[in-house]
């Protein structure tokens, strides 16, 4: 036996951290099916307007709450517009606002958590007693004050996500910080003259950006929910304009005689949160260093 | 145990201060004078006048505060536009029934979190394992207004069984009440279930291997004596802390969940109180659950010392 074949297989050196990453992930069926089933909806929710059979706002008298059929797949709502073409649509909605509100919390909430760990002493204090009273606010609760103040929009309802969805960044890169900045490379970083900016952004953040990329995934579930509960309350996407959370909320008068009106845009937010949820799970398993190849 | 008890506790005012101003700024948030757009479209110079009377906003935003917090710290939450009652008065009358609707929904959390938890630990690798992971992903990724729904659907149009909307104070009636408010309870403690799930899964596995159950073992107990006497009593007291910390999402659950069932609560008072832009009623509501969140925060800690010998001993 060559000395070549009983050498137990070791990553080679130049394999970067996303690739041994991305090789944990494929061999985890629920996250890879996740993945594509969010590949999916992203597909319909950018070519909505060449996928969607119907106008999804275009209103028919003879069309009223049709059950499914072959004309209308999921059937149509009470003032006949088709519900299939209304799901696609309304995909724009949630998926744009799981992303830009994320986007939002991030944006704030990582420099502050960078910040606060790498600073420490009161501004930590400051901003630590500051992250503890927005986390003590129940996340819907705050989200829906936010947002009826602001005004009702879907991006109100975005920024109104965002912004309450930004103490669990701060927190989280508070911690990583505090963790990492001990290190040997972070010494090294500093001893030869870099700039705390510099450090904070071009050493800690990279090494941060794993945990930082699952809460992330887990927390787009989150902010889904939480626009479509807005939008159920009418503080997020206006009507017209098709949201699966709106969606619900005219279907619950109508659930005796047109049942399918709550139970396609339900499924809808159901599937796209249980994907995302999946697919954090995975990367969370995929990006940890102590769990197996397989 | 009483330093720590102590540091706890002085930990607790600067969030406390910060979560009022927090509260206080978001009338800032209003576009353009705040006192026209909180007295809505036909603009009443008289509600405008008295809405600059209760907020004091031809004072700078420091006093403003100052005038707020002071009513807040003698129960004073200010005055319901819409409803000409006190905000505190209004908070009494909605909580109670926001918490028998928390308590029920807690009980059931815990019951199907822990029994399945303890399952999935117990049976790793089986299809009941499986079985719980799919359905604790089931409780964490199903929108409560949306299982509300299917709820009301299903138990209330297709087979009658549940009435679908209204309270019924269990004073008054207590199998009325219990009629009224188990599909709610069931919808919020749904999630939570399906949180508690994973944390008694993680926690039993982490028991099941530890030296106590290994010397157990090698005493000769049995296996169901092992886990009632030995793991779960270790595994499930950061499982039952944790349930008082999911009381905030109990608190948001309950905002959707209200709404759908149309249940006189805390949710239902914030919802009608966002559309008549009753926004004292906004700022209460939110300063109530906060606090009544931190509380309960404390009291998990207290807990946690109180049932953890090491902890207590220090």
């Amino acid at each position: 036996m060559s000395a070549a074949a009983s050498t137990p297989s070791i990553p080679a050196v130049s394999e970067s951290p996303a690739r041994r990453a991305w090789a944990k992930l494929r061999h985890r069926k629920g996250a890879i099916i996740a993945l594509v089933v969010l590949l999916l909806i992203a597909f319909l929710a950018i070519f909505a307007p060449l996928i969607a059979p119907h106008d999804p706002i275009k209103q028919g008298w003879t069309s009223v709450r049709k059950p499914p059929s072959v004309l209308y797949w999921f059937g149509t709502d009470e003032v006949g517009r088709d519900l299939f073409s209304r799901i696609i649509h309304g995909a724009r909605a949630s998926l744009s606002a799981g992303v830009i509100s994320v986007s939002i919390a991030l944006l704030l909430g990582v420099p502050i958590g960078l910040l606060a760990g790498y600073r420490g002493g009161w501004v930590d204090g400051v901003i630590s007693r500051f992250t503890d009273a927005m986390l003590a606010c129940p996340f819907l609760i705050l989200a829906i004050a936010m947002a009826a103040f602001l005004g009702p929009s879907l991006s109100n309802a975005m920024i109104a996500i965002g912004v309450t969805a930004m103490p669990i960044f701060i927190r989280l890169t508070r911690g990583q910080v505090i963790a990492v900045k001990v290190e040997d490379y972070v010494e090294a970083a500093r001893s030869v003259g870099n700039t705390p900016f510099q450090i904070a952004f071009r050493h800690i953040l990279p090494n941060i950006a794993p945990q930082l990329l699952v809460q992330a995934t887990l927390t787009i579930a989150t902010a889904i929910i939480a626009e479509a509960a807005l939008s159920f309350l009418g503080l997020g996407q206006q009507p017209p304009q098709p949201s699966w959370g709106s969606m619900l909320n005219s279907a619950q008068r109508f659930l005796s005689n047109a049942p399918w009106m709550a139970v396609f845009p339900g499924l809808a937010i159901f599937v796209t949160v249980l994907s995302f949820n999946l697919l954090g799970d995975g990367l969370r398993d995929a990006l940890d260093p102590r769990t197996s190849d397989r | 145990m009483l330093n720590l008890l102590g540091q706890r506790l002085l930990q607790l005012i600067p969030t406390v201060f910060f979560v009022s101003v927090i509260i206080f700024l978001l009338q800032q948030l209003l576009p353009g004078d705040p006192a026209t757009v909180m007295a809505g479209e036909e603009g009443d110079p008289e509600v405008i006048a008295q809405i600059r009377k209760q907020y004091r906003l031809d004072q700078p935003l420091p006093m403003q505060y100052l005038y707020w917090i002071g009513g807040v710290l003698t129960g004073n939450l200010g005055e319901s536009m819409r409803l000409k009652a006190s905000v505190s008065d209004l908070v009494i009358q909605k909580f109670p029934v926001t918490l028998q609707l928390a308590f029920m929904a807690i009980i059931i959390a815990l019951a199907i979190g822990i029994t399945a938890g303890v399952i999935s630990a117990v049976k790793r690798g089986t299809a009941w394992d499986y079985g719980v992971n799919v359905l604790s992903l089931w409780g964490i990724s199903t929108p409560n207004f949306w299982l509300g729904i299917m709820m009301i659907l299903l138990f209330s149009v297709q087979l009658g069984w549940l009435p679908a909307s209204g309270y019924v104070s269990p004073f008054e009636d207590f199998w009325a009440s219990l009629a009224a408010t188990i599909m709610p309870a069931f919808v919020l403690g749904n999630s939570i279930a399906g949180v508690l799930m994973r944390h008694t899964r993680a926690s039993m596995l982490e028991a099941l291997e530890s030296d106590y159950v290994r010397t157990a073992r090698a005493k000769g107990q049995s296996e169901l004596r092992i886990i009632i006497r030995h793991v779960m009593r270790n595994a499930l007291t950061p499982v039952i802390t944790l349930g008082a910390l999911e009381f905030g999402t109990l608190l948001s659950g309950a905002v959707l969940t209200e709404q759908i069932f149309t249940i006189p609560g805390f949710g239902k008072l914030i919802v009608d109180a966002v559309f008549n832009r009753d926004y004292a009623v906004v700022q209460g509501v939110v300063l109530v659950t906060a606090t009544t969140y931190i509380l309960l925060n404390l009291l998990a800690d207290i807990g946690y010392i109180l049932v953890n010998p090491r902890l207590r001993s220090n």
